[in-house]
């Protein structure tokens, strides 16, 4: 890796679920980087821990062992409080299922982490300025007052990306962010991801779907909980090259 | 969060669910009016009783006769009788007057009209006077009609509109039993002394009720029996001296010692410290009856809350996974629940305050709000909202986010 910024970089992290002997790895000793203002997607079967992984990158949990620098800090020994804080100041996540709350309305919804950030405490002017600005930038200036369920299923996962770029991430997290959708909402939201990317967001994505996964610039494909290889695309997704990754 | 931020989320959730809301705030409404009336119907009672025990006018002394059955081969001790009155104005100083009466009950007919079981009073000329009752109409007996056992009665209130309607009651002459007695005099309205309805008795001379009504055969060899002896006291004078005074004669009369006394001495103050501790009984037991019903609101908010917990458990994913602490989520279903009491406990004090007005007004008992019976129950609703609000509150917190997430 050249000298850029690290976003992520994770050292033979593990993850076993369960006690004494009838524990299973998830995760057995994961070690990538990702760099600012990459594209990355982690594919792998169902089994391959790529949504514990995702669940580590995200904060939502910790690795049984190994390190997690997130933008340069170890947030692998913190603890739910301090985890809800990175979430909150420096992640965005991105839903399969968009995850918005019902019954609020597209602009409470995207000022929704605003609420749980307690050491900048914004007024609701300059919050609800800032969302309505993001809801604009996703293309849905006409919709901010609309409930999720008044929206497509593709507007409530803009809805959602406007929402995650509200704390101003350093790191935005997708879980299959096109897997609800049919394929033109997905090309939509797919585009809108390379807009964010080619403004300098840190995106990385958990897929399934090799089409999908060949829109970012490298495929990180994990198996039975290592990773597998890695791929990097190419500028027209035409050329991809290979290369076996070692595992620790 | 600030708590005002958890405030404005706590009423979109409640106002969301309109109905279940109301239905979960029924219990803290129905819990916090329960304090409020049963408080303001005792104190309403407290404060009628007082005035009454006051209207039975100071410095009284009530002796009242206990029936004792002598021992083998004895008389029956008919506890007091008529010449111990008589015995207790000569005998004992700083007595200003002395009173009798004896009960008695019997039907009683006018024209047409046939009562049954209408109490009688036999009395002396004072009774008016120590009972601080007012006649209406007509006179009392005297003392000369008394000893000449005049037949003439004096009607309670109640109980001349009974017999007469509109018509005059006075000279008129009524069937008492089986004896004709002529009416001299109504007496004024009354209202309840305690728990005696002056108002439907017939007052005749004591002397009369004697001779007519309780006749005895001891009579002869132990006096006329007696219920109650009234002594008013000078004001000046120290009552426990008089007390002492008349205990020691009573006894010496009966042959008796104080420990087997067939009598009783109770003062008004006496009265008012029973009345005081049946009624502050009375009080506390409404109370605690009206708290069970604010814990069994507590509970039903506590059954809500864990729904709406449950429901909600990807509401409060979607929260974590964007930043809320433990402590946020807490402090936004604690909030909820408080709110919901809150709510409950003032819609409660309206309906208390409102309901004890419309009951005072449509029932004959009287209602006095207390102040501090709607602090109490508002203050016990608000309590039992945070309590019963803690656990549910503290499982959301408890919630893994991944799990939460993935709950559908």
């Amino acid at each position: 890796m050249n000298a850029q910024r690290k976003i992520i970089e994770t050292v033979d992290i593990t993850k076993v679920y369960g006690m004494g002997d009838i524990s299973v790895a998830a995760l057995s000793g994961v070690s990538i980087t990702i760099a600012a203002g990459e594209f990355v997607a982690i594919m792998g079967q169902s089994g391959s821990g790529k949504s514990t992984l995702m669940h580590i990158l995200g904060c939502l949990s910790r690795p049984t062992s190994g390190q997690y620098f997130l933008d340069g800090e170890d947030v692998s020994q913190l603890n739910k409080v301090q985890l809800a804080g990175v979430r909150n100041h420096k992640i965005g996540f991105i839903f399969q299922s968009y995850n918005l709350l019902a019954r609020t309305s597209a602009l409470r919804n995207v000022t929704l982490p605003l609420l749980y950030d307690h050491s900048n405490p914004r007024k609701q002017e300059e919050a609800d300025a800032k969302a309505e600005k993001l809801l604009e930038m996703v293309g849905l200036s006409g919709r901010i007052h609309h409930q999720p369920h008044e929206l497509s299923g593709g507007q409530q996962q803009r809805v959602a990306i406007a929402r995650s770029l509200i704390n101003d991430p350093v790191l935005v997290i997708g879980d299959e962010p096109t897997g609800n959708l049919d394929s033109h909402s997905g090309e939509e939201i797919m585009n809108l991801l390379h807009t964010l990317h080619a403004q300098g967001t840190t995106i990385v994505m958990v897929t399934h779907d090799p089409k999908i996964a060949a829109h970012t610039q490298r495929t990180i494909s994990l198996l039975d909980g290592k990773v597998d290889f890695i791929t990097h695309n190419g500028h027209n997704n035409t050329q991809q090259k290979q290369v076996k990754h070692e595992t620790v | 969060m600030k708590l005002s931020e958890a405030a404005s989320i706590a009423w979109e959730a409640i106002l969301k669910n309109k109905v279940r809301s109301f239905l979960t705030m029924l219990g803290i409404i129905i819990g916090v009016a329960a304090v409020i009336i049963m408080v303001a119907i005792s104190a309403g009672t407290e404060a009628t009783i007082q005035e009454q025990i006051t209207s039975l006018g100071s410095n009284l002394v009530f002796i009242q006769g206990s029936m004792k059955r002598g021992g083998p081969g004895q008389a029956p001790s008919g506890g007091l009788v008529f010449d111990d009155a008589a015995a207790i104005e000569e005998g004992v100083s700083g007595v200003t007057s002395v009173v009798v009466e004896q009960n008695s009950s019997s039907n009683i007919k006018y024209s047409d009209l046939t009562l049954a079981d209408i109490s009688i009073l036999g009395t002396t000329s004072g009774f008016p006077s120590v009972r601080d009752m007012e006649i209406a109409d007509g006179r009392y007996f005297t003392d000369k009609e008394i000893d000449r056992k005049q037949k003439m009665v004096v009607l309670g209130a109640a109980l001349a509109t009974e017999l007469f309607g509109e018509e005059d009651p006075i000279n008129q002459i009524i069937t008492v039993g089986t004896t004709k007695m002529t009416v001299i005099g109504v007496m004024a309205e009354k209202g309840l002394v305690g728990t005696t309805n002056y108002d439907s008795y017939i007052f005749m001379p004591i002397t009369v009720v004697f001779q007519k009504f309780t006749p005895s055969q001891f009579a002869r060899f132990l006096g006329d029996s007696i219920r109650m002896i009234y002594v008013e006291v000078d004001p000046d004078e120290n009552i426990e001296d008089i007390i002492t005074q008349t205990r020691l004669l009573l006894v010496k009369r009966h042959d008796l010692t104080l420990d087997t006394a067939d009598f009783t001495v109770t003062t008004q103050q006496d009265i008012i410290s029973t009345q005081e501790s049946t009624t502050s009984a009375f009080r506390s037991l409404l109370a605690w009856v009206a708290g069970v019903s604010l814990i069994v609101g507590g509970i039903g908010i506590m059954n809500i809350m864990l729904v709406s917990v449950t429901e909600r458990t990807r509401e409060i994913g979607i929260r974590q996974s964007v930043g809320a602490t433990p402590d946020d989520i807490r402090l936004q279903f604690l909030t909820e629940a408080l709110m919901l009491s809150v709510v409950g406990g003032l819609i409660g004090i309206g309906v208390g305050i409102g309901g004890a007005y419309i009951f005072g007004s449509l029932s004959d008992m009287r209602t006095v709000v207390q102040l501090g019976s709607v602090a109490l129950a508002f203050g016990s609703a608000a309590i039992v909202g945070a309590f019963f609000g803690y656990y549910p509150a503290n499982q959301a917190a408890k919630l893994d986010p991944i799990e939460a997430l993935r709950y559908e």
